[in-house]
């Protein structure tokens, strides 16, 4: 076998995932039955155009020439999409990555912060209930993870909007960014956006469920291991112990649940902000859907894909830094 | 290492005592199971005996197939409360989603008056909606349309990662790293989206078809399980017993699903629960979102007409969102407390504790573990 540097391989994986991605949503359009082309020339000539001009508009939509034939078809849509062409919004009138490039940090902007504090408080509470393992405390706590982690997000939004929005005025009801205010570097704006995010990020904190269950697991093995008999056999202090040896090793592998759910909570953000009508990657993905405009759609897709496997590749690329037994390894 | 082979948790050791297992509800049924019968063979002369020794009806056999499958899983994981609660729920919602369907009529609009609140008219418990369609009929209802979506969901999401992963584990090679890249991909591609737009494209298929819906959401979603059974799978074919296997010249299809899979079962049934909820969760949002077509009320269509009629701003209308989250909460809570108890019933230490006494004495494997700690720290 030919060792290849792993980093390579890795890079090669990712992209492999793209162009796999790229080809079935090209099946989905183009040649599916019942496929997305199809579908809009047929919506087309209901509206009154007449079949020759809704090919070509389909053409310049979606990037694809409906007439050529598909080895060829296949090649400048891959190639286009590569150079950043998504085609063109029917809804909006214009470029897919104009559309999706506006949206996409607001959405960047939510998750983060959703990634970030929901893994810090379940870390907290995980080490806390392996700490107190058996006692009150971590049977309280497990029924508080178990409960979380059996109330979807989505359900947990609908309430927060219901009650911290439209009965007690606490957040605004929807929207990205404060009305009125100029957009820049002052404090109105900031904290008006902070202000609108607030609801969807605490929202997401039910994966701090989830996450806390895993650290309770995680921590509870490596208080079980012969190391740690050692250590105390040696006399460090309670805290060398329980942030040099415990924390460090049951924080590891939840790195890789961190990176699941990044996965996860951006194709929950469809749901999340819909509810919150805030205008990010997930909103305009489904208004594209419901309005059957499949250039966004397809493209809102593809951009969520990239995000995805740009973060999973940069996670995997940096895990080594974090953990030098994985370098080892490698 | 000293604990390697001969430690007690050697696949070898745990086949064996499986087996053994599986032989005594046998012997419990040669020494007739209805009565407290010493081991000494006293009463082999009963008549009853000589017939239940010399031929096995039919019955007995279905018997004995009860025993061991359903009769004592089920009073081991009931010896745990988390169990216990997540069992009922689970089972309330089956009865609900059949006998339910038959005892609670199907509702209509403009049954009742608009907007009921709960426990304020007999008639109807959970209120209404909106329209004055009785809320709890609805309930009922969607459940059954959800229980077919969960199973199917789970079956397959389960199903297609066990497949993949043991065969990419244990074959290796090309192989592998064929089936390994294509996991890869269904990892990396974000699931709901792509279930977004495949619901949008099929959905005359999934128009009154919930097996269909199930099977559409575990297109996304057994990535996870195929790369954790196949790294699980890399250190199990290592094992004697499957040298043995391969040295007894069994098929490769024999060795990995009847003989290695076994071994797997534990974390295969938890993961069917955790399939089984978030088919529940993702189903739901889909229908909230009014992407998927649907003919009757289910939770998530249910959501999603009271989110279009602003039911968030209408006073008096909170019911209206609270009855189904309540009903999706409820069940994923079952399902998780069920699955994070399972575990007891596929951990052969526990079994085994629990078929030769019926006393809750010593419940846990802890303590077997800690004095294996010790023996260890007395050999260092």
């Amino acid at each position: 076998m030919v060792t290849v540097d792993w980093r390579v391989r890795r890079l090669g994986q990712a992209a492999f995932t793209v162009w796999a991605v790229l080809t079935l949503s090209f099946v989905l359009i183009r040649m599916m039955p019942g496929n997305i082309m199809g579908a809009m020339i047929t919506r087309m000539t209901q509206q009154g155009i007449n079949p020759g001009r809704a090919r070509e508009l389909v053409e310049l939509r979606m990037t694809i020439d409906p007439d050529e034939p598909l080895l060829t078809a296949y090649g400048s849509y891959v190639v286009d999409t590569l150079q950043g062409d998504l085609g063109q919004s029917v809804y909006y009138g214009e470029p897919v990555t104009d559309v999706l490039a506006g949206a996409l940090p607001w959405t960047l902007f939510v998750l983060s912060w959703a990634v970030f504090i929901s893994f810090f408080i379940g870390i907290s509470v995980g080490a806390l209930m392996a700490y107190w393992e058996g006692g009150k405390l971590d049977v309280g706590l497990t029924s508080y993870a178990v409960l979380m982690g059996s109330i979807p997000f989505y359900v947990l939004a609908i309430l927060l909007l219901i009650f911290l929005s439209y009965r007690y005025g606490l957040f605004p009801n929807g929207g990205r960014q404060p009305i009125g205010a100029d957009p820049g570097f002052n404090l109105v704006y900031i904290s008006g956006i902070i202000h609108h995010a607030a609801l969807p990020i605490i929202s997401m904190l039910v994966a701090s469920g989830v996450a806390s269950l895993g650290m309770r697991g995680n921590s509870i093995r490596v208080l079980g291991e012969d190391y740690l008999r050692v250590a105390r056999l040696r006399g460090l202090s309670d805290i060398t112990i329980s942030t040099q040896y415990v924390a460090r090793n049951a924080v590891l592998p939840m790195y890789t649940t961190l990176l699941i759910s990044i996965g996860e909570m951006f194709g929950g953000s469809i749901v999340l902000e819909q509810v919150f009508q805030y205008h990010g990657l997930g909103w305009y993905m489904l208004s594209a859907t419901h309005q059957r405009d499949y250039p966004l759609m397809m493209g809102g897709f593809m951009v969520i894909t990239l995000a995805i496997v740009t973060a999973l590749l940069l996670a995997d690329l940096t895990y080594g830094y974090v953990d030098p037994r994985a370098r080892r390894a490698q | 290492m000293t604990r390697e082979s001969p430690s007690p948790t050697d696949p070898g050791d745990e086949h064996e005592l499986s087996t053994d297992i599986k032989s005594t509800p046998e012997t419990e049924r040669n020494g007739a199971a209805d009565r407290p019968v010493e081991t000494d063979g006293g009463n082999v002369n009963s008549p009853f005996e000589v017939v239940s020794e010399f031929e096995e009806t039919r019955r007995d056999r279905y018997r004995k197939l009860y025993d061991a499958y359903v009769y004592a899983p089920v009073s081991i994981i009931w010896r745990d409360w988390r169990a216990r609660i997540g069992l009922t729920i689970v089972v309330l919602y089956l009865l609900m989603g059949t006998v339910g369907t038959v005892l609670v009529e199907p509702t209509n609009v403009a049954e009742g008056s608009a907007l009921i609140n709960p426990f304020e008219n007999a008639e109807y418990i959970l209120g209404t909606d909106g329209h004055g369609r009785d809320l709890l009929s609805q309930t009922v209802h969607s459940t059954a349309t959800i229980l077919k979506m969960v199973v199917s969901g789970a079956v397959c999401t389960v199903g297609i990662g066990t497949t993949v992963g043991a065969i990419a584990g244990y074959k290796g090679g090309m192989v592998d790293t064929v089936l390994s890249s294509i996991t890869d991909v269904f990892i990396n591609i974000p699931g709901f989206p792509l279930v977004m737009v495949l619901g949008l494209m099929f959905d005359d298929i999934i128009l009154g078809n919930p097996y269909a819906v199930g099977v559409l959401l575990s297109v996304a979603a057994w990535g996870g399980l195929a790369r954790a059974i196949r790294s699980q799978m890399l250190t199990l074919r290592e094992e004697s017993f499957v040298e043995a296997s391969q040295a007894m010249g069994m098929r490769t299809h024999t060795i990995v699903f009847k003989e290695i899979i076994p071994h797997l079962m534990p974390y295969v049934v938890i993961n069917l629960t955790n399939a089984g909820r978030r088919v529940i969760f993702e189903a739901v949002a889909l229908y909230y979102l009014g992407i998927l077509p649907f003919e009757n009320l289910n939770w998530g269509s249910t959501l999603n007409l009271a989110y279009q009629e602003n039911a968030h701003v209408r006073p008096g209308a909170l019911h209206w969102f609270l009855v189904p989250m309540v009903a999706i909460v409820f069940i994923s809570v079952g399902l998780t407390l069920l699955g994070q108890s399972l575990d007891r019933v596929f951990n052969p230490r526990v079994r085994a504790r629990h078929e030769k006494t019926t006393s809750p004495a010593d419940p846990e494997g802890e303590p077997d573990d800690t004095t294996n700690a010790n023996d260890m720290m007395g050999g260092i």
